[in-house]
């Protein structure tokens, strides 16, 4: 139980994939514009998230490990993850008409989201089970959706702040970004996962 | 050879998978979404006048889609009847004869030293472009008014004027075709032949 505790609290902290590992920064600065968005965002992703980390993780056990096909992870994760989202995005489309459309084209590039490629590349190298991938999995999409949502609210209020002209914009949500990255370094050593 | 032949087997399996998965659930949850509708709504002019007899354009191009004829739309003028004529395939029909000519783009302006407060313009605006509240000033924000007019007659003092936009040099654009040439059938050769020479 403490096992899995520890997974938690490394992926959503200690290992943070946005802020310490650095990976799915396009869509954390691509919507992160509007506090609503990013939490229908968030939402959307860590439903992939999951459910690709538990595909990935069959997958990979049950039909590439029998035949000695490890070598072809990475092509199968990918059709994995893309078969994930294009069902995602049925799915949204048809329970909410009106995220659908806020989220535009971010929906579809969840599959190129190279966090959801590193959840289940780092799920087979971490020798993970089954229900410890499903946990890797969730934690790393509460970890992805706290950053995203506590950035939106953020660049929210930066937005109507007075930010020297040449900062305005991206410039100084990275700026912003970065400060946040350098905070989560002091949960460094918290948890050795 | 077999390590290949097995790696590719082994992949075209789990894509005829995913593809049984996925046409599965494209039926299972089907939107009964009317693309057409949204096509017809970006080719007309969202100026909300409702000279077309709907209120608004949403409504008008979802009467297109069930088919009411295309030439209603005076803002739009020649240009639009070509464009959703061309479209949806159907003949490019004149505009409607009790309709005004090929229109010019105007704004509304409010002349403020008569204006009494009333809110009335503000009711009747389609695309909330008066700023104002009852007893304040009101004000026409012409970047969003479309000239659509319908704010000159609850006025009840008058004091609402059409004024031709100006053109400067940051507007300034060459004039579409019109005459012969606005027939885009004409200019350009094609082999989808209209309804009149089929029959």
């Amino acid at each position: 139980m403490t096992d899995y505790l520890l997974i938690l609290v490394s992926t959503i902290l200690v290992n943070n994939f946005v802020l310490v590992q650095f990976l799915g920064l396009c869509p954390f600065m691509g919507v992160s514009n509007k506090l609503e968005t990013s939490i229908g965002m968030a939402m959307a992703t860590t439903f992939v998230l999951t459910l690709s980390s538990l595909c990935s993780y069959l997958t990979f056990e049950f039909i590439l490990k029998p035949f000695e096909l490890e070598y072809l992870k990475t092509i199968s994760f990918i059709l994995v993850i893309a078969v994930v989202v294009q069902f995602t995005e049925m799915m949204v489309r048809k329970t909410s008409p009106l995220l659908y459309r806020v989220l535009g084209v971010f929906l579809p590039l969840i599959t190129t989201n190279c966090a959801v490629l590193g959840v289940a590349l780092q799920n087979i190298s971490k020798q993970n089970g089954f229900v410890e991938s499903i946990l890797y999995g969730f934690g790393a999409a509460v970890g992805f959706s706290f950053v995203l949502i506590l950035f939106s609210a953020m660049r929210e209020r930066i937005n109507v702040a007075d930010v020297p002209i040449v900062f305005q914009g991206s410039a100084i949500g990275m700026i912003t970004a970065g400060l946040m990255a350098l905070a989560f370094m002091g949960f460094t050593s918290l948890v050795q996962i | 050879m077999t390590t290949v032949l097995l790696a590719i087997g082994i992949l075209l399996i789990l894509a005829l998978i995913f593809g049984a998965i996925l046409g599965y659930a494209n039926i299972r949850f089907h939107v009964e979404g009317d693309p057409i509708v949204e096509q017809i709504d970006a080719i007309l002019p969202q100026t909300q006048c409702g000279q077309c007899g709907h209120p608004g354009c949403r409504p008008y191009a979802e009467a297109i889609a069930n088919g009411e004829e295309i030439n209603r739309c005076p803002p739009g003028g020649q240009a639009t009847v070509q464009a959703l004529a061309d479209l949806l395939d159907v003949e490019a029909l004149p505009l409607d004869s009790n309709s005004a000519a090929e229109p010019i783009p105007k704004v509304a302006i409010i002349r403020e030293d008569e204006c009494i407060g009333c809110t009335k313009c503000i009711q009747a605006c389609p695309v909330d472009a008066i700023l104002g509240a009852a007893k304040q000033m009101h004000t026409v924000i012409a970047d969003e008014c479309t000239g659509c007019d319908l704010c000159v007659e609850p006025c009840p003092v008058d004091c609402i004027d059409m004024v031709e936009i100006s053109v400067t040099s940051k507007t300034w654009g060459w004039e579409l075709p019109s005459g012969v040439a606005a027939n885009a059938s004409n200019i350009i050769a094609t082999d989808r032949s209209t309804l009149m020479e089929m029959n």
